[in-house]
């Protein structure tokens, strides 16, 4: 049984999200993530409360509340409204976050009732959870979106703030699942940071010796986080970063591909 | 396209609206003359059409391929004085005016002065209008509750079906004949009227004749003196069209296209129409002669686009003529709105997309003129890579084509009676407006102002702009005791006006009846001429008339926050409202953020607004539809408003959804200027709740930037989102590509632009949610895509 009252904190629900997954998509961004990468660029999810954020740019006084408590059949709600757009295209329901599987029993819940009303589920994660939960979300829904960023674990502290050792481990382990669904491996493009060092080289030979996965999806880093930083309150590590150029994001693809990856630029 | 197309194309895009005095000047000489005193009006309106293209000057363009101007030169715009009576102040607005202008020189000026006027004064529609009309009804008028389409324009806005393409004029000229001779003086009181009816229609399809022989004499003479002989050739080959159709069924996709221009510039000569005229479903109408000329070689695909690239440049050569006044605000535009409709379904009830219609679709983004308009009859038939094709089109920016429902018009004409298979042949004109192409007479009637009517609502009847008691005494809103009561009253309002609108466009309609029948455009239009029976008097097979629901957006924020915040939630009270609305909300600034933050807003899928709309639907749908018009049809809806919504605004205080006062109102079905936050999906959705079949056509507007759809992936998403209005029997969606000027605007009023989407990098989002760095990083983006 599908338990309705369950709550959970989402900081926002998008819809028409066509770059997140397959077809017309309504996202869930779920509010806290154990990592505080320097490039986040939702750094709005990252704490697990509620938070105050100034409204708008160029000094408003006004605040505005980021992250609401929503039930279960409040959020299925949502999802429902735009069934008719996920029909015709093919497309359903995205967590994303923050991290949803931090919210383990919110987001089972949400994706048993998907799954009922057979609305396709994909869920978009840094892959940092305990195994047995990571395991058990991943093997319910259609489409995994696991973020792989760097393979050296000092590195991985640094910018991350936590070891890559568990997110290996879990992809791993989930790559060899007879239950695994669709995955698509998400690689950051950050300059200097994630396309150097033999970086790509080392995560695409690593991706290669599990065997099943074949996408890669290619997110060039965007400075458009960076209001949303002032607006918090919060430092941005990488502010006077620049996008990579065509040319870079050019590099660091065709290095994937020369890896045998199906690769694309952007979700 | 070629250079020829080129030149056509850059003189048509250059040429300045001007007026001409030709038409009125010959219309008047006509009338002065006396010669038709003895002859009944629909014959004395024939004999002036005669004169009229017999004595009109013949214009042939440099290296053209379809021949026939309304004016003496592109561009030159003539007006009708038997309509409408342009004062030396009006030419002097219409040539100083920013935006629309047309050009008028002294001496065009001093024939107005010195014969037009003098002679038309007293005598024109306009004037016999407005002195048929009620003291209430010039109260409405005057304060912007509606607008009238028949002030300076005549009843036109009709298409034209298949008929020409199998039927010269002389075959209609023997259907005259057999109509004259059935005529039975026994039995039918009418039979006098309907013989001077078909005289007239007589007269007229054999001036049309002259005149397009008056071109072949031309073309004959020219191509004498042409040197080129490829051009001499080619104008031997257009003397021989024009003396070939229209008396004569077209043989040849060149005389197809000949025809059908000869017979607008007919249409558009005898009156002013509004709109204009129209080939509706042309790729269907021309696809029998495209295809018998490719198989057989006598055409390649080249000279079918060179012939419709000509056939384009005449529609733009070809401005609305010259609005004033109220006129010129609800419709502030040079666009005679030619819709061409592409694809959808045959009669038969098959997909009808075919090679001809892709073909258009390329002439269409390679001319990318004003005029015509170009649409696509999309239905659950047609393959999506038709949609495609048009979306690709759609995202260059150039705002055409515009994507129909193909199975909702067909369901929308069922229902409003018409067979299924002249439902099948019709399709949308003008903006959205549902018609039985070739067999019905569809006018709008006027636009018609849902949330102004509230305002007057709001204050016991009063229209607090001019202080004068113009609606009824439905009591103070302060007394009201539930949202019920309020809601009673503003139906009662309502239907008020709407009774007060009928009852003038019955008389209007029986004014043109009367005083200006138009037996040219009655030869085309099914079944005039079986009936004997004017176009303007009922005598096509299907007669409607449209009053056009504006600001349904507003006025569903507007009782949807008096209900929630008045009567559900009791946050204040009406006086406290009312009293910010007089204030324009100066000063109540934290109500002022309630109401545009935290109401709820028609356009984000929220049933709580959204069944407010239903209800408004349902006192509009009832007040008008299936109440008789003048011409033995019915008045229905339909929820467009061309620019009337920004004059509307402008005569409209502020509202209950925190809209500032003359602020313009919502427009067609969309959502609040930046009400919907829940993105596309949400508008459509709510839109989607709208009963679409029982309207003749509904507007939305989305706004997205190019980039959104750059890639083919976007482009399919784009597809599913179309087809998934569709599937909830939406009637119309168009695609605003947005420029860069927009973009900037947004930045600078981010509250009226909360709805627009941009594509960032990889992803889309909400522009005024964006870093200002990234803003102007996007709108330097799209400049730099060329806008």
């Amino acid at each position: 049984m599908v338990n309705f009252m369950i709550t959970g904190t989402i900081f926002k629900i998008k819809k028409f999200a066509i770059h997140d997954g397959p077809g017309i998509r309504t996202t869930l961004f779920l509010k806290g993530c154990p990592m505080s990468c320097w490039w986040c660029h939702n750094p709005e999810g990252q704490k697990f409360e509620s938070e105050k954020m100034i409204k708008g740019e160029n000094g408003s006084n006004q605040n505005e509340w980021v992250g609401r408590e929503m039930t279960v059949s409040e959020v299925i709600r949502e999802i429902e409204k735009d069934i008719i757009f996920y029909d015709e295209s093919g497309g359903g329901a995205t967590f994303s976050g923050g991290e949803p599987l931090s919210q383990p029993d919110f987001v089972d819940q949400l994706i048993i009732e998907c799954k009922k009303k057979e609305i396709n589920t994909l869920l978009d994660t840094t892959g940092f959870a305990p195994s047995d939960i990571f395991l058990n979300l991943s093997r319910k829904v259609d489409f995994l979106f696991f973020d792989l960023k760097l393979i050296n674990d000092k590195e991985h502290i640094k910018y991350t703030g936590i070891s890559n050792r568990l997110v290996l481990e879990n992809l791993k382990m989930i790559s060899k699942d007879k239950k695994r669904p669709s995955i698509h491996i998400r690689f950051p493009v950050i300059p200097g940071i994630t396309d150097t060092n033999g970086n790509p080289e080392r995560l695409a030979e690593f991706v290669k010796s599990l065997d099943t996965i074949q996408h890669i999806d290619i997110l060039p880093y965007h400075n458009i986080a960076n209001g949303k930083y002032q607006r918090l309150g919060m430092e941005n590590k990488l502010a006077g970063l620049k996008p990579p150029g065509n040319s870079e994001v050019e590099t660091v693809m065709s290095i994937f591909k020369s890896y045998g990856f199906s690769v694309k630029s952007g979700g | 396209m070629n250079d020829r197309i080129r030149k056509l194309r850059e003189q048509s895009l250059k040429a300045k609206p001007k007026l001409s005095a030709e038409r009125a000047e010959l219309i008047t000489e006509f009338y002065k003359s006396g010669v038709s005193m003895k002859e009944p009006v629909p014959v004395q309106r024939a004999l002036a059409f005669k004169f009229i293209l017999e004595n009109k000057a013949i214009c042939i363009n440099d290296g053209e391929l379809v021949v026939g101007e309304r004016g003496p030169a592109p561009k030159a715009t003539p007006t009708y004085p038997e309509v409408c009576i342009h004062s030396i102040k009006d030419l002097e607005v219409l040539d100083a005016r920013e935006k629309v202008a047309f050009e008028c020189d002294e001496s065009t000026k001093k024939i107005y002065r010195d014969e037009i006027i003098p002679f038309w004064q007293g005598k024109s529609i306009r004037e016999k209008i407005f002195s048929h009309m009620s003291g209430k009804w010039e109260d409405a008028y005057q304060a912007g509750i509606f607008t009238e389409f028949q002030e300076q324009r005549s009843p036109g806005h009709t298409v034209l079906g298949d008929k020409i393409y199998s039927k010269g004029f002389e075959e209609l000229k023997n259907e005259i004949d057999i109509s004259l001779q059935n005529l039975d003086y026994h039995h039918d009181a009418k039979a006098l009227d309907k013989a001077e009816q078909l005289r007239a229609m007589n007269i007229a399809a054999a001036a049309m004749i002259v005149y397009a022989g008056r071109y072949g004499n031309e073309l004959n003479r020219l191509a004498k003196s042409e040197n080129d002989p490829a051009r001499k050739d080619e104008l031997l080959t257009m003397a021989g069209i024009c003396c070939h159709v229209p008396a004569k069924p077209p043989r040849t996709f060149w005389e197809a296209l000949q025809y059908y221009w000869f017979v607008h510039v007919g249409v558009i000569t005898e009156l002013n129409p509004w709109d204009s005229f129209n080939p509706g479903r042309l790729d269907q109408h021309l696809y029998p002669f495209y295809e018998k000329e490719i198989r057989s070689g006598s055409m390649d695909r080249e000279r079918v686009m060179e012939l419709l690239q000509a056939f384009w440049i005449k529609f733009n050569n070809h401005p609305s003529p010259p609005k004033t006044g109220v006129t010129a605000k609800e419709s502030n535009t040079y666009v005679d709105f030619s819709l061409i409709n592409l694809g959808g379904l045959k009669r038969d009830n098959t997909d009808a997309v075919n090679e001809l219609s892709y073909l258009i679709l390329d002439v269409v983004e390679e001319m990318r003129l004003l005029q015509p308009s170009s649409m696509i009859q999309l239905s659950k038939k047609n393959p999506d890579r038709f949609i495609k094709r048009a979306l690709k089109i759609i995202r260059t920016g150039f705002g055409q084509p515009s994507i129909f429902n193909a199975d909702s018009i067909v369901q929308e004409l069922v229902r409003q009676g018409k067979t299924i298979e002249d439902a099948r042949d019709g399709g949308a004109s003008g903006c959205v407006e549902t018609g039985a192409f070739g067999r019905e007479c569809y006018i709008l009637t006027g636009y018609f102002n849902l949330p102004k009517i509230f305002e007057i609502t709001l204050n016991n009847g009063v229209d607090p702009r001019t202080e004068r008691q113009i609606g009824l005494q439905t009591g103070n809103p302060r007394d009201f005791e539930t949202y019920e009561s309020l809601f009673d009253a503003y139906a009662k309002q309502v239907t008020f006006f709407i009774d007060i609108k009928i009852r003038g466009n019955n008389i209007i309609e029986r004014i043109n009846a009367k005083y200006m029948p138009v037996p040219f455009l009655s030869l085309l239009i099914d079944d005039c001429i079986q009936n004997g029976m004017d176009y303007n008097a009922g005598g096509a097979r299907y007669n409607t008339s449209y009053i056009q629901g504006v600001g349904l957006g507003s006025i569903t924020d507007s009782l949807t926050s008096i209900k929630y915040n008045v009567f559900d939630k009791e946050l204040l009270s009406m006086d406290e409202m009312l009293c910010a609305m007089t204030d324009d909300f100066e000063g109540h600034n934290d109500l002022k953020r309630r109401l545009l933050d935290n109401t709820p807003k028609y356009g984000n899928d929220n049933d709580y607004a959204d069944s407010v709309m239903k209800d408004i639907f349902e006192l509009f749908y009832r007040a008008v539809n299936k109440r008789p018009n003048a011409k033995g049809g019915m008045h229905r809806i339909n929820l467009l408003p061309t620019t009337s919504h920004v004059y509307f605004g402008s005569v409209t205080g502020a509202m209950p959804d925190g809209r500032k006062a003359h602020a313009p109102l919502s427009e067609g079905i969309s959502p609040v200027q930046g009400a919907d936050l829940n993105g596309p999906t949400a508008v459509i959705k709510s839109a989607g709740k709208i009963d679409h079949i029982r309207t003749g056509g509904t507007l939305l507007n989305q706004k997205f930037i190019p980039q959104v759809i750059e890639d083919q992936e976007g482009m399919n998403k784009l597809t599913h989102l179309v087809r998934s209005y569709f599937k909830m029997d939406g009637h119309h969606i168009q695609f605003n590509v947005v420029s860069s000027d927009v973009l900037k605007d947004a930045q600078n009023n981010p509250d009226d632009y909360r709805d627009l989407i941009v594509r960032v990098a990889g992803y889309s989002d909400y522009f005024v949610d964006l870093t200002s760095e990234l803003q102007k990083e996007i709108i330097n983006r799209t400049e730099h895509d060329g806008f």
